[in-house]
């Protein structure tokens, strides 16, 4: 029996004109967590594709638990003991838990017909792997929260009995305690022998979950390290060969919100609600100010958000933009007076994907980039060409599909669109989600400089380090209400979980 | 000039175009009558009315919309139309009722669409078979023919020899060409096609651009059947069916799609007399009449596949980032609204 029961070395893998893996070695052993980390463009996920199957290497060699093996087809991957938790989530809604997590594999009888009893047997054994008896295993996943979604993908995976599960940013759409809770689960697994894989983009969860680590740079090896013996400083500086000073910039000065007048806010809500989402919500934002709005996934934090940029509208409350009483019931509405609102899902809502950046750019300002009534091709290409320079988007060419691009040049994109309008108000829902600490320390400077112009900014955050790194002022919010008001620059994580999680409640000033 | 959306939607153009040329140039040789006028312009009358339908339908299908029921929309319209004229009205109030129907069918389709959020598919098959039957109902079955030889100039008056079908045919397609590709109003329906969702966060009123496109293709479609039940002299129960598939394989032939986001009129127009070409083609070279609606599913599938391989190779340039997902997605049943 072989230390590690997985490794790779040398693999090379090249896409036309580019070379996404060069010559990387992997050593994972039996039981353990390991973690990979680099960043967007690293090779990350060209590797877990190698590594289960779903491209080949042109050289290379993996080796499960000391053999050699190839792997022709994604599903030989599997037969041979590697699993992939997928970063975008792969379940059905319509179906049922039981049928998702055996999708393809449901028990059959001698003539074809699925097993239902068996079926819901064994989805209910894998189920209690997890402590989770009294989930109901006939339940349509669509009915299931993000979290429970992703764990219930985590148990897809394991139902083919693996000796490798890869998890690729499984914690993208989870609160930092839905996380905690996969967590708990991931340790289960390894106690019984899996061997995780760990891909992620929070340094803190590197350092909660993994036992080693590997790190990535421009498709290479940079190094392997026992995480006990490093720390985040050693892994950002290994990821982007350089150090990064504060990543989150400078916080602007409280007195200088005084010289603005502080009793005038730009944007004010008084008992904002939409019946089943929240209510009762008051806001306030003063110009130049960024307010960070905190709570777990479900808290209506993006419904608020919504309904602020009139996309579902409130149904009960006010609001006031410099003053002025506004009641915007369409996102057409809202962009007229000036509120932008960054989607928290740049893929479905966000960006047109198929449309090259240019077209991304114009979507939100058609009106802006036209002479009379027909579009103006210069005024969109300098609109463009101004956006790519000044938020350096790595864009390859102006004519290729956003699709193409890095998830970090993607969100700069959306940034870029946003910033565009000159808002007034900017609505940030989950600025960074899914984007390289490159592309994030740019983007929180991007999002300063736009305060530092004057633009109220409320940015709405499950990543509690940057909700405490950026914001001005916090709100923290709960099952649909506001329960909490903290100063930015004195709140910690603990006093924004309590007030998330209903440990404490009441307004620290 | 740059191009705007889609580097593809111009080289299929370009593609279809040159097939176009290619087919003239052939059959100059094989046959001697292909090119003269009458051939010509037998050829161009042919094609008028599905070309005047899909000039509409490519915004509709470029904002991913959809509309099975036009053929129905040119029975229904034509024989309202040609009732109304034997009932004894003027033919100018004769053939605006006759497009405010056709418009009123398509805000209809619109509305269920755009605002209940029924599938456009299913909608717009059920509109097919609710006006087809209207017709036989209002029609008793019968054509209704003896129409006023004012109505009969619409679509049988000629100008320098051309026939006005072409003539009309000709003006929407240069007017709706222009609009699609260069206003402003009708780019939205890129964006629309392209992501609904991330289109209405925009500031687009997506609801509104929608209900329009089922609307003005309603419209389209009303004068289509006033257009050809002029040019027959008669309204006939059984006119434009089958039409809407000729007209929705022209658009997707010259570069549209299902999914919406691309397309253009101009590439609708090509798509359209490739298909007429192919059937003049064949007819003048002698090969059996039964051979043509055949040849057209061919060029169809032909078209989509070498457009599937153009988009491969350019996704395999950025080493396609795509994991094999479990995800069941269809492209009829696009998603409605947020």
């Amino acid at each position: 029996m072989s230390d590690y029961i997985l490794e790779a070395r040398g693999i090379t893998k090249t896409f036309p004109g580019v070379k996404a893996l060069d010559g990387v070695d992997l050593r994972v052993r039996r039981g353990e967590t390991h973690a990979i980390v680099g960043e967007n463009g690293a090779g990350k996920s060209t590797l877990m594709m190698v590594l289960t199957g779903v491209y080949r290497p042109d050289s290379g060699q993996i080796l499960l638990d000391g053999k050699p093996v190839t792997f022709p087809s994604h599903e030989a991957a599997v037969k041979q003991g590697i699993s992939i938790v997928y970063q975008e989530l792969s379940l059905v809604p319509s179906l049922s838990i039981a049928e998702n997590i055996f999708a393809n594999r449901q028990p059959v009888s001698g003539l074809g017909f699925v097993r239902r009893r068996a079926l819901l047997d064994e989805a209910r054994r894998s189920l209690a792997l997890f402590d989770l008896d009294e989930l109901d295993p006939a339940m349509p996943v669509r009915l299931l929260s993000p979290a429970m979604q992703q764990i219930i993908e985590v148990l897809k995976a394991i139902s083919t009995d693996p000796s490798v599960l890869i998890m690729d940013e499984p914690t993208s759409s989870l609160t930092e305690l839905e996380t905690s809770r996969l967590f708990e689960n991931i340790r289960r697994l390894t106690e019984r022998g899996i061997a995780c894989l760990y891909i992620s983009h929070h340094l803190s969860e590197i350092f909660e979950i993994a036992d080693s680590v590997t790190v990535l740079r421009d498709g290479r090896f940079v190094c392997e390290a026992e995480v006990k013996d490093v720390d985040e400083d050693f892994l950002v500086a290994n990821m982007v060969g350089r150090t990064i000073a504060d990543i989150y910039g400078a916080r602007r000065d409280p007195a200088s919100f005084d010289e603005l007048r502080t009793d005038a806010s730009r944007f004010e809500s008084r008992g904002l609600g939409r019946s089943g989402d929240f209510a009762g919500a008051d806001l306030r934002v003063r110009s130049g100010e960024i307010v960070g709005l905190a709570g777990l996934v479900g808290a209506g934090r993006t419904e608020l958000g919504r309904a602020i940029f009139g996309a579902e509208p409130a149904d009960e409350g006010s609001m006031l933009l410099d003053g002025q009483a506004i009641a915007p019931r369409s996102p057409r509405e809202a962009i007229a007076l000036g509120i932008g609102y960054l989607t928290e899902d740049r893929k479905t809502q966000g960006l047109f994907l198929d449309f090259p950046l240019r077209a991304n750019i114009a979507a939100n300002r058609l009106e802006g980039l036209s002479r009379g009534p027909f579009l103006s091709e210069a005024l969109i290409d300098r609109a463009a060409d101004a956006a790519v320079r000044e938020y350096r988007i790595a864009s390859g060419g102006q004519g290729k599909p956003v699709r193409t691009l890095s998830g970090g040049n993607q969100q700069k994109v959306l940034i870029g669109a946003w910033i565009g309008i000159e808002p007034r108000l900017l609505i940030v829902d989950e600025p960074t989600r899914g984007v390289d600490i490159g592309a994030r320390s740019e983007i929180y400077a991007f999002l300063r400089a736009l305060a530092g112009r004057g633009t109220a900014i409320i940015m709405i955050s499950s990543d509690l380090s940057e909700i405490l790194g950026l914001s001005d002022r916090i709100y923290v919010m709960k099952s649909g209400r506001i329960v909490g008001e903290l100063d930015g620059a004195k709140a910690t994580e603990e006093s924004v979980i309590a007030l998330a999680t209903g440990a404490a409640s009441g307004v620290t000033r | 000039m740059k191009n705007w959306f889609g580097r593809l939607a111009r080289q299929r153009e370009f593609m279809i175009g040159a097939i176009v040329v290619a087919v003239c140039v052939a059959m100059t040789f094989a046959s001697p009558y292909f090119l003269s006028t009458g051939n010509i312009l037998a050829l161009l009358l042919g094609l008028s009315v599905e070309a005047i339908i899909a000039v509409a339908m490519t915004n509709l299908m470029v904002s991913g919309g959809f509309d099975m029921s036009v053929g129905s929309i040119v029975a229904f319209t034509g024989a309202a139309s040609a009732t109304l004229l034997a009932a004894g009205w003027p033919v100018v109030l004769a053939v605006v009722a006759g497009l405010a129907i056709g418009a009123a069918i398509g805000l209809f389709n619109g509305f269920i669409v755009a605002k209940i959020g029924i599938n456009a598919f299913v909608t717009t098959l059920a509109s097919l078979s609710l006006f087809r039957g209207l017709t036989l109902i209002i029609t008793e079955g019968r054509n209704i023919s003896g129409l006023p030889d004012a109505f009969k100039e619409i679509g049988q008056a000629t100008f320098f020899g051309v026939q006005t079908p072409i003539i009309i045919a000709a003006v929407l397609i240069i007017i709706g060409d222009i609009m699609l590709r260069r206003f402003r109003f009708f780019r939205q329906s890129y964006y629309i096609g392209g992501n609904e969702r991330a289109a209405r966060l925009s500031g687009i009123n997506v609801d509104g651009m929608k209900i329009l496109g089922y609307t003005l293709t309603g419209l389209f479609a009303g004068l289509a059947g006033i257009v050809m039940t002029s040019r027959l002299g008669a309204a006939s129960m059984t006119a434009g069916t089958g039409l809407e598939l000729r007209v929705i394989t022209a658009v997707i032939i010259g570069g549209a799609s299902l999914q919406g986001g691309e397309g253009t009129v101009l590439g609708a127009f090509l798509g359209s007399l490739l298909m007429a070409l192919i059937t003049n083609a064949l007819t003048l070279i002698g090969v059996d009449v039964y051979w043509q609606t055949f040849v057209i599913g061919a060029t169809l599938l032909v078209a989509v596949l070498i457009d599937q391989a153009g988009k491969k190779r350019s996704q395999a340039n950025v080493g396609a980032r795509r994991i094999p997902v479990a995800g069941a997605r269809s492209a009829l049943a696009k998603g409605s609204g947020s």
